[in-house]
């Protein structure tokens, strides 16, 4: 709207003073309850999302604790698997051959994902091409699906170049690859949230570069590194789709040994066990969840624990 | 980086100056160093050996079989006497699944994230995300064995008229495998809200946004690289996921549309631990199948997760 440029300069002020009195007007006196009710639909929609997450959550817990509470007794611990007497079967060998094959994963994820991160953050030059490819393939490991790993573990550990065979210690190996991206990124995380003035201290000291890692950013990362051990372990503990390639499925019922014999661990047995027809089996099936779930929830609590009681610390 | 320096350089020093070099060449230093670079090459080993498990044998498959029979064949019996080995119906099988899974897991997820990020006190934010942690760590064992005897009876009541057949259906895992996946979405989402600037949110409210405004229409499309990553990423996961659908989603390789809730399908990664379980004879085409498909798989799957990477490298740049 164009104005007269006729018009004395007070009328033009008037003019505009009142137009923008009646723009403010209208963007203020809105009445009506539109944008409120939409707020509070959004809202809404925003809880019942999270809801339904944790309800789905909820759900499976109760679930497998009513399913599985009345075979939830010393059997449990104390049976090995039986088609026979299925009212009496348990997962003595599985929990056994899990505590192998976990025991194998510590051992070897531990120096190695340790290592690794370190050398990532501490000692690798970040424009050499080689330091930015391992960084990269770390990342993309993390997200490679776990049957592939079983892949890798039936060619290269069970048969092929190592060869030992469907052994508890192949499975140990092949847990231990599968983990180690999560550890390795994990490790890095606590590492690099190390103050640098602890490391420049350390070096004007006179420290070397590994007393320096060793003892000042070590100490100050092992609650974060620790955590994201747990984490690995705990993702472990839990896996069973590459173990199927690596022989963990048979009917096992001589406890496990390391590096003779077929194995089986807990959440294969479960699976098998839940395959079956026999409603006894799926109780029994949802007994080995409630176990398992025990001990995940056990480390999971830890980690949390270990992270806040870490963060006040720091704060 | 700075320790090598300090050792390296600054020693050619004769014309009087003190010399800066270790007293000692340091051998411990080096072969410490040795051994860490060592503990990261495994990483690289990891992936060579991966993918010279999945070539070799894959190439002794397609010597037998032609590639275009693999890709483009609607029969899928490869452990038959009469074997055909078209890979489409397990393929379509995975996709089916991914899509049920995603279908759940977008919503549910990106609502959550947007909850997490820009609504939830910050206490009700220390309880939720702990919790949303447990249930990415579930065992996929327990959440199968939730979704056939839990999951599918509740469903088949609520929905009495979808034509129920044998105990798995497609869908009923689809939903499982959604459940799994949401706090993937929502974790790799509420992370990129979380690091739009606040001067975006302040801008916003300043000019009279509401806080659903600011959330929809300006910390969202500010994230959507991060978001787009978080669904890559929870559909990758979904592909690769086995004992959810080897539990829920049967062993029936056929083609079924994507509306056929209630269809036994197979996928490839269930085709894989299925077949591998047994004492299969090394150099038999059953089991360069197996790899041909894990082949498959890990290409799918390394796709999709270089473009995640590439794209949360990306709003980390923009914002850092």
């Amino acid at each position: 709207m164009a104005v007269d440029p006729g018009l004395p300069g007070a009328a033009r002020t008037q003019l505009a003073v009142a137009g923008a009195r009646a723009t403010t007007a209208a963007a203020l006196n809105r009445k009506g309850s539109g944008p409120r009710v939409q707020e509070g639909l959004f809202l809404a929609l925003l809880l019942l999302a999270v809801g339904f997450a944790l309800a789905g959550l909820a759900a499976l817990l109760v679930w497998s604790f009513v399913e599985g509470l009345p075979r939830l007794d010393a059997n449990l611990f104390t049976q090995g698997p039986s088609s026979l007497h299925p009212e009496t079967a348990g997962f003595r060998t599985a929990i056994l051959g899990s505590v192998y094959v976990i025991g194998g994963v510590i051992a070897l994820i531990v120096p190695l994902g340790v290592g690794a991160a370190i050398y990532l953050e501490e000692y690798a030059d970040k424009t050499r091409w080689w330091n930015r490819f391992i960084e990269l393939n770390v990342q993309n490991l993390a997200g490679v699906p776990s049957i592939v790993y079983g892949i890798l573990g039936l060619a290269f550990i069970v048969r092929g170049p190592l060869d030992i065979g469907f052994v508890a210690a192949a499975g140990s190996m092949t847990l231990a690859l599968l983990v180690l991206p999560t550890v390795i990124l994990a490790a890095r995380e606590a590492i690099r949230a190390v103050p640098p003035s602890i490391r420049e201290g350390a070096l004007a000291l006179g420290a070397t570069q590994w007393q320096t890692v060793r003892r000042q950013v070590l100490p100050a990362a092992i609650p974060g590194i620790l955590t994201g051990i747990i984490l690995g372990v705990a993702r472990a503990i839990g896996e069973a789709a590459p173990l199927l390639l690596v022989g963990a499925v048979t009917f096992v019922t001589v406890n496990p040994s390391l590096f003779e014999g077929r194995f089986t661990t807990l959440p294969v047995q479960i699976f098998n066990y839940a395959g079956r027809p026999q409603e006894v089996f799926h109780e029994l099936a949802a007994a080995g969840v409630i176990v398992m779930l025990v001990v995940l929830l056990a480390m999971n609590s830890f980690a949390i624990w270990l992270r806040n009681h870490y963060e006040k610390k720091l704060s | 980086m700075a320790g090598r320096d300090i050792t390296a350089s600054g020693s050619r020093a004769t014309d009087g100056r003190p010399r800066l070099e270790a007293v000692s060449p340091r051998y411990g230093e080096k072969a410490i160093f040795a051994l860490l670079a060592l503990c990261a090459a495994i990483s690289v080993a990891t992936t060579l050996a991966i993918v010279i498990s999945l070539i070799v044998p894959s190439i002794g498959f397609f010597g037998e079989v032609p590639f275009a029979d693999f890709l483009f064949g609607t029969d899928w019996a490869p452990t038959f006497a009469d074997a055909t080995f078209g890979v489409l119906p397990i393929v379509v099988g995975t996709l089916t699944v991914t899509a049920w899974a995603l279908l759940v897991a977008i919503p549910v997820g990106l609502l959550t994230a947007i909850y997490m990020a820009e609504y939830a006190p910050t206490r009700v934010r220390r309880v939720v995300k702990p919790v949303l942690e447990v249930l990415e760590g579930m065992p996929t064992v327990a959440i199968g064995l939730f979704a056939l005897y839990f999951a599918r009876p509740l469903l088949e009541d609520i929905f009495p008229f979808l034509p129920w057949g044998g105990p798995f259906a497609v869908g009923v895992a689809g939903i499982a495998v959604g459940l799994m996946i949401v706090p993937l979405v929502s974790s790799v989402a509420d992370d990129a809200m979380r690091s739009v600037p606040a001067g975006l949110r302040e801008g916003a409210y300043a000019l009279g946004a509401t806080k659903m405004k600011v959330s929809a229409r300006v910390v969202f499309p500010a994230a959507i690289s991060g978001i787009v990553a978080a669904i890559v990423l929870a559909a990758s996961r979904a592909i690769g996921e086995t004992m959810v659908v080897l539990l829920a989603a049967g062993a029936t390789p056929q083609l079924v549309a994507p509306w056929d809730f209630t269809e036994s399908i197979q996928t490839m990664t269930a085709f894989i631990g299925t077949t591998a379980t047994g004492d299969i004879a090394t150099g038999t085409i059953t089991y360069d199948t197996i790899f041909a498909v894990g082949a498959l798989l890990f290409v799918m799957t390394l796709a999709m997760n270089m473009l995640a990477i590439r794209l949360v490298r990306r709003f980390r740049e923009v914002y850092e």
